[in-house]
């Protein structure tokens, strides 16, 4: 009997559980209620490169940047990622792109306007995801095959 | 599957092998797909989901999904380039936990305002809530019900829901989210130029010398057009680039002059400015003649809190946008106890950077570029900020020219296109009518077929008064739609949270993920969102894009122009309007809100099939009608043949964008000037034609103190904001792995002193509280913001740790937009 009690108390708690609504991005803390937060943690520092999720996603920086100096005066990044410096840092060289301007002309140099490497280049604390992202990789879609069309008017 | 190194080579070189032998690799073997009909991804164009800037962006669908997205190269605004939110615009669309079907707030099977969201059909959810807003329009009338909307809107949902509200239920308690952004840039262009939006454009920064920013942090907030102007400062050795902020952050990373000054202590330095530049005889008469007048603003006007706070015992709390006309040398002697010593003291900057700023501006062969956006308009004299700024440009003649002038920038992807030209204010109509001008009524009386009388004369509830309504019972049936207003608001401990859940209040939310908001809410509704639908925004240098459908949305999800028009069909206008009314068009009886706003010969003018070919359109699909042409076409009118001309519906999906007004198919890229604007004739040079005389205003306004200011038992100024990584709140960016780890969790940046006085270290517990709410968060002394000692900056854009707890709910008094950036705190180890 009391087996059969708390069988039937879990079930009603699985259902209120499914029945909740909750904000992830928040977690199951009431609104108006506080909690500790997360605590701080250091980004990845490992140097082992990621695979990107797509061609064209800028990679992430997979080591520490805390402290370089990028201003007008100088930009840490660039003395190991310069095109220049690639021999000895053994780090990958900035996108071919990096080095055209706003028309597409091929400069000497990395172009001023790619200048600040944080806009698009982002180092990763090492958590969980707080909520899965169903993304499809490209590759994943092509390995099972399927049709070329795409567009849902295509159809 | 994880190989070791050496596992990965062997394996690598085995297939190599085998494909040389010519022996067939299974497509799952063979390491590079190489047939041309499997790799080819279809790309179409479409504006980027997030800031005001508005890049471009190529997005490759494969297999009925978004699998890549890339700066466009052909867009002007970014020229192939995004920043990291926009390079994972790719995920935002396919958290797991997207909202699918809707969610009824039920108990026992009927709704209850204590049940739990629990799943319904569309049919149920409409019925539940149309017999809510039926309930209040007929216990309470039009003023009951209202909506909070957004500009995330596309242009067609904001002007459908405009209809709806303004016309159909005849309530102007419609205002968008843009209210807490841009509501104070919109009041200073309406009040000093007549017409609202910058004269300029971006092309402003490749023309441009000297970029002044106030209070704006682009390096992380409009990430492209700092790239511009990083681009321009960094190849043109004679410009520069001056950053004014109350902290320290990483636009100072480019800046030649850099001025942290107390907050509120802006108006001062402006006004020390305009003083300067008319001592040192820099005023440029022959401009300031002919294109400028005077006036003195009204002084001591409240903070736009709840009429019984003290602080509204203010002389001019009724009139707070009044004024009396005057003459230069009434300004000029108003500006003159703005004197190099009383500013440098009062706002902590050094005199000689107060100095070398003011030298920029007077300077008559320096061209200037001044760009503000949260620092000026959240702001409890925020309007006053636009005014002050627009002083300095009118006195010396920099204005409406390459390279010169005041330009507001925004925060979301059409503050402009949908908030501000279609008007979805509580006080506005499309293309800068208003709600209390009988003239503008009209116009749009006649454009949507309406008998006269139907628009209410009076304007509704703004955003921060509908959260308080909301609590007082007054506002009932609210819908929130593409916005997370329990995150943005502020002050939500003591108004939003109590508002949404007081039991005479029927809220729905329409999104696309569960939020904060839409655990408040009493139904969700779940939302198709960017490419699963047509759209159109409009950008912060009044340029209008399109996309089309690229992909379907989850499950039950439709979009927000689907969920207004579907709504619509549930009410008769006997249920909506009176008698009265009804009698001065009696051929409206019997039918729906549906055929009266869309159905109306104008909105429904265009079939289906012209939608372009290979691509869908759901709402064409459900309504039989190119909905989205229709109510464009039919908003447009509003705008055309007085410089708000928009192009033709197709010409946008064609263009990158077009630049309004786009007259005989051309776009304006500097208004008010002859020779690039259309609307200026020939030997006028400048003409502010959005003023009757042509004159722009030049107003006298003091430095006032903000609403809330630290003291002994609150002795912190704090100021929120966002972060480059996230946008918003975080409801799109945290759910893309890297941009959540980038930054996961929201942070208190302090001056380490601070911390040492405190006891606190760095990663520190702490709570953070006012008189009003407290939150916890974790103590940060290093980092991209540094701020002074004495104010401390949390960012918002984090669900699991809300400062709006934590914020006062002043506005500017004329633009009624809330100050984020101000009140006063204190902090304590937990």
């Amino acid at each position: 009997m009391r087996i059969l009690i708390s069988v039937g108390l879990a079930a009603l708690c699985a259902t209120a559980a499914l029945a909740q609504h909750i904000d992830n991005a928040r977690g199951p803390v009431p609104v108006m209620e506080e909690h500790a937060p997360p605590p701080l943690q250091n980004p990845d520092n490992s140097d082992v490169r990621r695979q990107r999720a797509y061609a064209m996603q800028p990679p992430i920086i997979p080591h520490k940047i805390e402290g370089y100096q990028t201003d007008r005066n100088a930009n840490r990044c660039m003395m190991c990622h310069a095109r220049t410096r690639t021999e000895q840092s053994q780090a990958p060289m900035i996108s071919v792109s990096h080095f055209t301007d706003r028309d597409g002309n091929f400069l000497a140099e990395l172009s001023p306007r790619r200048y600040f490497c944080l806009q698009c280049h982002v180092p990763q604390v090492p958590v969980k995801p707080l909520v899965e992202n169903r993304y499809i990789d490209v590759e994943t879609m092509l390995r099972r095959g399927g049709s070329a069309s795409t567009l849902p008017g295509r159809e | 599957m994880k190989l070791t190194r050496r596992e990965f080579f062997k394996q690598s070189a085995a297939l190599s092998t085998a494909t040389a032998a010519g022996i067939p690799a299974t497509a799952g073997a063979a390491n590079i797909v190489t047939d041309a009909a499997l790799t080819k991804l279809q790309w179409s164009k479409a504006p980027c989901r997030f800031c005001g800037v508005g890049c471009g962006v190529n997005v490759a669908v494969r297999d009925g999904k978004v699998v890549a997205t890339h700066g466009d190269i052909n867009a002007e605004v970014n020229r192939g380039i995004n920043c990291v939110k926009g390079y994972f615009l790719s995920k935002i669309m396919y958290g797991a936990d997207r909202l699918t079907e809707p969610l009824l707030r039920m108990k026992d099977g009927k709704y209850d305002k204590n049940g739990e969201l629990q799943p319904v059909s569309w049919d149920r959810a409409f019925d539940v809530m149309a017999e809510q807003f039926k309930k209040a329009l007929r216990d309470k009338g039009p003023t009951s019900v209202g909506m909070f909307g957004s500009g995330q809107w596309t242009i067609w949902e904001g002007y459908a829901a405009a209809k709806l509200l303004k016309a159909g239920f005849r309530s102007n308690n419609i205002d968008p989210n843009a209210r807490h952004c841009m509501a104070s840039a919109v009041a200073g262009f309406m009040r000093t130029f007549g017409m609202d939006e910058p004269m300029g454009c971006y092309d402003d920064i490749e023309n441009g010398q000297v970029f002044v920013l106030w209070g704006a942090n682009m390096a992380e907030m409009h990430p492209i057009l700092w790239s511009r102007i990083t681009d321009r400062r960094l190849s043109s050795p004679q410009s520069r680039v001056v950053t004014l902020s109350v902290y320290e952050n990483r636009s100072y990373d480019l800046a030649d002059l850099t001025l942290t000054f107390r907050p509120q202590t802006d108006l001062a330095i402006m006004n020390y400015i305009a003083n300067h530049i008319i001592r040192s005889g820099a005023v440029n008469r022959g401009f300031v003649d002919r294109h400028a007048r005077f006036m003195v603003g009204n002084t001591d006007i409240g903070y736009g809190l709840r009429p019984e706070n003290p602080l509204q015992k203010a002389r001019n709390v009724a009139d707070p946008g009044g004024g009396k006309p005057a003459t230069f040398e009434e300004y000029a002697a108003f500006v003159s106890r703005y004197d190099l010593d009383s500013v440098a003291e009062l706002s902590r900057v050094p005199r000689q950077r107060l100095e070398q700023l003011a030298q920029l501006y007077a300077d008559p062969k320096t061209p200037v570029m001044s760009l503000f956006t949260m620092g000026f308009n959240q702001h409890t004299r925020g309007t006053w900020c636009s005014h002050l700024l627009y002083n300095l440009h009118l006195l010396t003649g920099k204005i409406a020219a390459p390279g010169n002038g005041p330009f507001s920038l925004t925060g979301q992807p059409s503050a402009c296109g949908t908030a501000r030209e279609v008007g979805t204010f509580s006080h506005r109509l499309p293309a800068d009518m208003v709600v209390t001008n009988p003239k503008h009524r009209e116009t749009a009386e006649t454009i949507w077929k309406l008998p006269p009388g139907t628009i209410p004369d009076k304007p509704g509830y703004h955003a921060v008064q509908q959260n308080r309504m909301l609590k007082d019972g007054k506002l009932n049936a609210y819908w929130v739609m593409c916005n997370n207003n329990m995150q943005a608001a502020p002050n939500i401990v003591e108004e939003a949270w109590p508002g949404y859940r007081n039991p005479d209040n029927f809220i729905v939310v329409s999104d696309a993920y569960p939020t904060v908001t839409t655990v408040a809410a009493d139904l969700v509704l779940p939302t198709a969102m960017w490419v699963e639908k047509e759209g159109a925004y409009g950008n912060a240098e009044r340029r209008t894009q399109f996309w089309h459908q690229l992909v379907s949305a989850p499950g039950q999800a439709r979009s927000d122009l689907w969920q207004i028009m579907e709504f619509s069909k549930r009410f008769r206008m006997e249920e909506v309007w009176p008698a009265e009314l009804l009698d001065k068009a009696p051929n409206y009886r019997g039918k729906t809100l549906y055929d009266v706003l869309f159905r109306n010969g104008e909105v429904d003018k265009f079939p289906a099939s012209q939608v372009e070919a290979g691509y869908a359109n759901d709402e064409a699909k459900a309504f039989g009608f190119y909905v989205q042409k229709g109510l464009f076409e039919e908003y447009a009118r509003f705008g055309r043949g007085h410089g708000h001309d928009l192009a033709p519906f197709d010409a946008y999906h064609q263009a990158r964008g077009l630049r309004w007004p786009v007259v005989d198919g051309k776009e304006t890229r500097w208004r008010y000037r002859e020779g690039y604007d259309p609307y200026v004739k020939a030997g006028e040079d400048v003409n502010f034609y959005g003023m009757p005389d042509g004159k722009a205003v030049i107003y006298a306004l003091p430095y006032e103190p903000a609403a809330e200011e630290p003291d002994k038992d609150y002795p912190f100024w704090l100021c929120t904001g966002r972060v480059l990584e996230h946008w918003h709140s975080g409801s799109m960016t945290r759910r893309v792995p890297e941009l959540y780890r980038a930054f996961p969790d929201a942070v208190c940046y302090m001056h380490p002193d601070d911390a040492r006085r405190l006891g606190l270290r760095r990663g520190d517990d702490i709570e953070i509280s006012s008189r009003r709410g407290a939150m916890r968060t974790r103590v940060e002394t290093r980092g991209r913001n540094k701020p002074p000692p004495g104010l401390i900056f949390v960012p918002w854009f984090d669900a699991g740790q809300l400062i709006n707890k934590v914020t006062l709910d002043a506005t500017c008094p004329i633009s009624l937009q809330t100050d984020f950036k101000k009140c006063a705190v204190q902090i304590r180890k937990v």
